[in-house]
Formats: structure tokens, sequence, C-alpha cells
């Protein structure tokens, strides 16, 4: 089963490589990781999602309450968050294209943040469906690059 | 680097004169009530030996490699339950450390690490002897350090030794630069530190709900039994349990982590189960209906295929350590507690509510029967071998100490005939690698526990191949007058390898033999024994004598208790012994073989 589980963590060196290596060292591959300070500059949320059997989860996220460093954890249950993730995407677009590609974006309230003769720069938020349904749309143009910051969430 | 908690935050921090790092490091330990340190210097550490060599509050003593301190730092806690301390230089030094950190963590165990390191500027450049140790130890410690501002230091150390010590014990390490060794600073020494994980300061305690629940349940018990784990020993709960025990009149298996939790000589025991363990102990956990697993962790040495582990039995698993609910076994009721506040608790309950155990004298005959049919230290054997069996010298050496004896082991054969033979009635008595498995452990183990308890005999019993992997230790022990004695049994191969081989690889040696193989040493052909402990004990200056003479046995190791110096007593064996009963590895108890 798919989980998101948000770490509350001090914002320290080290912590990171502790909360990643309850996971990688129990064989669980992370689909995305994301970490950054909150408002309180002294903590940081790091948001992991992955897949994997829900008993050994359970184990990874008690191992993760007992890092010295972590201050909260939550294993969000599907519908339990808001979730959103933010990705930017480079299209190959020419004269041709660049129009049809401008009337997706307007559907999926997307920006285009960079021209170029022959490509666009799209950023994108949404859930894992929109940014699916996006991708998949847009694949057509064909992709060059794409970076993502993976999923965030916080409690409804 | 942020701190969460600088040293100005606390108002009644005390502040100290301006010295080194170094010098700060060591007032820390001091305060800490560290009074003995096992330390091998290197180019990263020097500092901090020469700041060691200025106090006389602190033992320093010299292993003769990292490894054999780390372990003694370890035979020192586990004798004591206090935190016991090491220290090693970068890299090679570090790494060193590595199989005793790993060890503290398995069977936690409260040590604490110090490590030198490079000088902060050469971090990240391959320098001479750097290793990442914050990073290469990330998963084998309970915290860990890398102190980066001199300023950092009292409030580091006071956390590692709280972390070390409190809720479930287990090692921590300090990785100090050397520039940060060097520093000239004003420490400021924290009174209390805090963390701002809740979990790390709170002691969870068991609700009386969750404990009159166990009353319950023991109540409508008729085949109930105690599994009692290390946890026990590490909350020093063992008079709480037995009088838990008694007023329940429930029959008590230990782990071999929990051996001496619980009197071996009561007459509740069961003594200990699992691989190895007593035939009866292992009946009565399969039969139970009612399992209390109390500060254990259902290993895989315990419970052998896990999910036929008391399928018939409803357990209830209380432990300080939430995370171990359920990760083995399946299914348990949980309870997050100190044990020793639990059994308290309990006995409280049992006497305000007029408790009464049910009737299960039924029970109680069945094990006893199961006692007499497979006793545990079955001697029956010893006079039908005309060599001295190895069970035989540990019955003797009991015999010999009344019992009274600290015992470390090895790993293999020998350490689990020195818990079968030997009988523990005190917790701290049997100190041994339990989860790691560590080779090697015995004899700075029981250097350790005899520097920890200078006036108790302290005994390693050692495998052949066990000791080889630490003898540099002796050296230590003469050099520092640490009486601390090894009586190995001398089989001249890796028993226990040797016995999955007889049972599962058709007794195909691969490479267990530990002398010539073309020449085998044995009680049948002294002139083939190799190496000669004796002869290696003499350069050594440590009294030793080999014996392979049953007649001789009782008054070798009776010279080997009376000498007031280490002591090497070789035990010359035969190989052939297995060690049993014993339930194969992914087994159950329908598959123990007996005989």
């Amino acid at each position: 089963m798919r989980h998101t589980i948000s770490v509350l963590v001090e914002n320290q060196f080290g912590v990171l490589a502790r909360v990643s290596g309850l996971f990688s060292g129990r064989g669980f591959n992370i689909d995305s990781l994301n970490v950054a300070p909150t408002h309180d500059a002294t903590l940081s949320r790091i948001t992991v999602v992955l897949k994997g059997d829900d008993a050994a989860l359970d184990q990874v996220t008690k191992q993760l309450r007992k890092l010295v460093n972590v201050v909260e954890v939550v294993d969000f249950k599907e519908g339990q968050a808001v979730q959103r993730e933010l990705l930017l995407v480079k299209l190959k677009a020419d004269g041709k294209t660049r129009s049809e590609i401008m009337q997706i974006c307007d559907i999926f309230r997307a920006k285009i943040v960079n021209v170029a003769h022959d490509s666009v720069i799209v950023e994108m938020t949404g859930d894992d469906a929109k940014t699916a349904a996006f991708l998949d749309l847009v694949e057509a143009f064909g992709i060059v690059e794409l970076a993502r910051t993976g999923a965030l969430a916080l409690t409804r | 680097m942020k701190s969460s908690t600088s040293p100005s935050s606390f108002p009644k921090a005390e502040i100290g004169k301006e010295m080194k790092g170094s010098d700060c490091v060591v007032e820390c330990l001091i305060r800490e009530g560290v009074d003995v340190i096992f330390a091998y210097p290197g180019g990263a550490s020097q500092e901090l030996h020469q700041s060691l060599a200025r106090t006389d509050k602190i033992r320093t003593i010299l292993p003769r490699h990292e490894q054999g301190g780390s372990f003694a730092a370890e035979g020192y806690a586990r004798a004591t339950g206090k935190v016991g301390v090491c220290m090693a230089t970068s890299g090679p030094g570090a790494t060193n450390l590595i199989s005793a950190i790993a060890d503290a963590y398995m069977d936690s165990t409260p040590i604490v690490a110090i490590t030198g390191q490079v000088y902060s500027k050469f971090i990240g450049k391959s320098a001479f002897q750097e290793t990442d140790f914050f990073g290469m130890t990330l998963p084998i410690v309970k915290h860990s350090y890398l102190v980066l501002n001199v300023h950092d230091l009292p409030r580091i150390f006071k956390e590692a030794f709280q972390l070390a010590r409190s809720g479930r014990p287990g090692p921590v390490i300090i990785d100090i630069p050397k520039d940060v060794q060097q520093a000239k600073f004003t420490p400021v020494f924290p009174p209390t530190v805090e963390f701002r994980n809740p979990l790390i300061s709170q002691t969870p305690h068991a609700s009386d709900e969750e404990l009159k629940n166990i009353l319950a349940l023991i109540a409508e018990a008729k085949r109930p039994v105690l599994y009692i784990g290390g946890g026990l020993i590490s909350a020093g709960a063992h008079d709480e349990l037995k009088t838990f025990a008694e007023k329940t009149n429930i029959n008590v298996a230990t782990t071999l982590m929990g051996v001496g939790a619980f009197p071996e000589t009561h007459p509740l025991s069961m003594q200990w189960f699992g691989m190895h363990g007593a035939a009866y102990g292992n009946w009565a956990v399969d039969q139970s209906d009612l399992l209390l697993c109390f500060g254990a962790r259902f290993d895989d040495r315990i419970t052998g295929a896990v999910d036929k582990f008391a399928a018939g039995a409803k357990i209830v698993h209380l432990d300080i350590d939430a995370a171990e609910h359920n990760k083995n076994k399946r299914g348990v009721i949980p309870v997050t507690s100190d044990v020793k506040y639990a059994l308290a608790r309990l006995n409280e309950l049992i006497t305000a509510h007029k408790f009464t155990p049910p009737d299960t004298s039924g029970w109680h005959q069945q094990i006893a029967t199961w006692k007499k049919e497979y006793p545990f230290d079955n001697k029956a054997g010893f006079g039908n071998s005309p060599h001295i069996l190895p069970q035989e010298a540990v019955a003797t050496l009991y015999e010999l100490t009344k019992g009274d004896a600290i015992i470390t082991t090895g790993v293999g054969q020998h350490q689990m005939w020195a818990a079968q033979f030997y009988r523990f009635d005190k917790p701290r008595r049997y100190i041994s690698s339990l989860g790691l498995g560590a080779m090697g452990y015995g004899y700075p183990a029981a250097m350790g526990a005899k520097v920890a308890c200078p006036d108790k005999q302290v005994i390693d019993i050692d495998g052949d191949g066990s000791f080889l992997m630490n003898v540099q230790e002796l050296a230590t022990c003469h050099i520092e007058k640490i009486a601390a004695k090894a009586m190995i049994l001398n089989n001249q191969h890796l028993g226990m390898v040797v016995q999955w081989e007889d049972r599962f690889y058709n007794s195909v040696r691969g490479n267990t033999i530990l002398g010539d193989a073309s020449n085998v040493g044995g009680p049948d052909n002294l002139d083939g024994i190799y190496p000669d402990y004796v002869t290696i004990a003499k350069g050594f200056g440590v009294k030793a004598r080999r014996v392979h003479k049953k007649s001789e046995l009782r008054e070798a190791i009776q010279e080997m208790l009376d000498h007031d110096g280490p002591y090497v007593l070789d035990v010359i064996v035969p190989y052939t012994e297995h060690v049993l009963p014993m339930i194969p590895a992914g087994k159950t108890v329908k598959d123990m073989i007996l005989k």
C-alpha cells in the first residue's frame, strides 16, 4: 500500500541520513522525499512517499519515533491529508505546438515559466492524479527534462 | 550546526574555568561519574590522552586492541548497569570499535564510545586516518554526535550519557575532531538536558487498566508462563519479578539475555529456553495458553518458526520500547511500560484486590514431569567418557565457585554449555554476546567486568576459536593487574559450526579445524594440539596450565580460582560433543533434537 509519511525533525546535519537509513536498511525504495524547514527554522519537515507492506512500514514509523532528533511522525492514510506536488517539465515546443501546450496548461492551471525557440518550461502543481494526467497529455510533445518536488502533505 | 538546547538556555548552568576541549571532555566524564575508560591512543585522540594523564579521578586502561577495549567497556556495563566508556583514535582505531557498538545495540548495553577525528578542515578530504565514523555507525547506534563546535561539548556529553543509560539502553558515539579537542574555551555545564522528541525524556508507565487486564488474563489461564528477557535486568526489576512470580504461582522461562533475572534454582524456574534452551521450558512455552513476555523481543533464536511460536497462547508483550511490539511476533497484546514500574504496580494491585491465582496444579505437575524426564544439566553421561567433557568442566566450575562467579563467554558451543551447566541466581552474572554473537567477546568482557567488580571471581568460559580472537588482552590484564580468568574448553575445532556440519552437512569440514588438519589434536593426540595456550600465556607473563586428565580437572580449576591474578586454564576436551537440546533454525518445538 502507498504511504505518505510526514516526519518533523530537528534541523541538523545527519538527521536526513538517520531517517532515510531506516527505510533503506529495510529494503524499502522511496518513491519521493522532500525536506525543507518549517515556520520554525530549527525544525524541518521530511515528507516520504513509498509503497510497502503495512506491517513493515508500521515498524519503520515506530523506529522513526525513537530517533532522538525526531519530534513527530504521522503516517497519512488515504484522504487524511491535503497532498500536493510541484513539477517543472521542459517540453519540446515549436511554433506549431506551442499554442496547444498553452491550452493544456490552461486546463491544468499550469504556468509557462520559460520559453525558448524549441522548448518551454512548465510549472505545475497538483495531487497524484492531476500530475499523472497532465504528464500523460504532454508526453506526446516530447519531455526533454522533468524535475519534481515529491509530495508535500499537511493534515486536513 | 544549529543546536536546539544551547548552553545559555539553562539558567542554573555552571560556568567552568577556561580550558581546552580535551580537558573539558575529561571534566564531563568525571561529572558523569566515570571511573574507568578503555582507551587506545592515536594521532587524533592524543590530546584526549594528554588530558586523561592530568587527572587521577579516572583510571585509563590501555587495551591491546580497540576491539578488546570496547568489549571491555561492554563487560563493565553489563556487570554493573553503569555506562561503559571506551575511546579510540580516528580511522582504523574507530573502525575497530564497530563490532562492540553493534553488539551493544543488539544487546541494549549502555556504552559511550569516544573517537578522535581528523581536523575539521580535513573532514571529507580523505585525510590520513579519516573515516566518516558518524556515517558508518548510523544503523547501529542509539544516537551519535560529531562535535563541530567546542562549546557544544558539555551538553553533548550530558545528553550522550543520559541517552546511553535511559529507556532502552544502548550505544552512543561522540566523534571529536582534533581542533575541537585543542580549542580553548569557557565551558558552560548544563544541569539538565532536554530533548525535543517527547518520547526520549518520558519513562512510559502501563495504565492500571492494562495491568488489571493482565491479572484478569492470569485468573482465566490454565497454562500460564512468564517469558523474561534482558529488559528485566536493564530495569533492575528482578526482586519485583520474584514477588510477582511467587504471588501468581507462574513458572518462569528466561531468554539468554534474561539469565539471572529470576533465580535459576527457584522451584518456579524453568531456566532459559530457545534453540538450545531447556526442553521443558520450550514445551511449556509451546503449550502455554497465556504467555507473559516481559522485556524481551521474540528473537528468532527464541521463537524458531515465529508463526508457530506459542500458537495456542494469548501473548502479552510488555516492553519499554513500543517498536518491539508486533515486530517479530504478530497479534500480541502490547503494553508499553518500564517493566520495574509495571511489576511493582502489579504486585500492589494483587495485594489491594486480594488476587488469588487460579489452580494450575495440573500444569505445574506436567512441567515437573518434563523436568524430571529431560533435566537440563544432565550429568549422567559424564562417567561414560574417558575424557573431560566440556559440560563437565562447566559443572565443576559451578560447584567450586558455589555459583557465585561472574561468567563471560565467547560465542559457540561453550557459550551454550556455560548457560546450561552453570546456574545463575542473580542478574548481571552471565555476560555474553547474544544478539550479535561476536566471537572474541569473552576475555575482554571478563577484563571489563573484573575492573568493575574487583572483589568477585570473573571467569571467561571460552572456546579455543573465540579466545584467540582477542588473546592480546592477556597483556592488558597482566600489566594492569586485572585478575580475569579464562577457562578454555579447547576442542581444536569451531565446535558449533562442526555441530551444524554433523547435523546438516554430512560432517564435511568447511574450514572448522583450528590446528593442522592432517594431525588433529585432542585428548587422544596431545601432540597435535595447536596453538599451545600455556606457552602463549607464558609469553604474556600470565600463569596458565593445561589439563586433559579427568582426575585432575577439579584440582586444576581450584588452582585457577585460587590464583591472585589473570590465569588461563586450557581444558582439552573432545570435539564430538553436541549442544543439546537443539531446535534447528526456523523449526518448531516439535522438531527439537534431544539426543
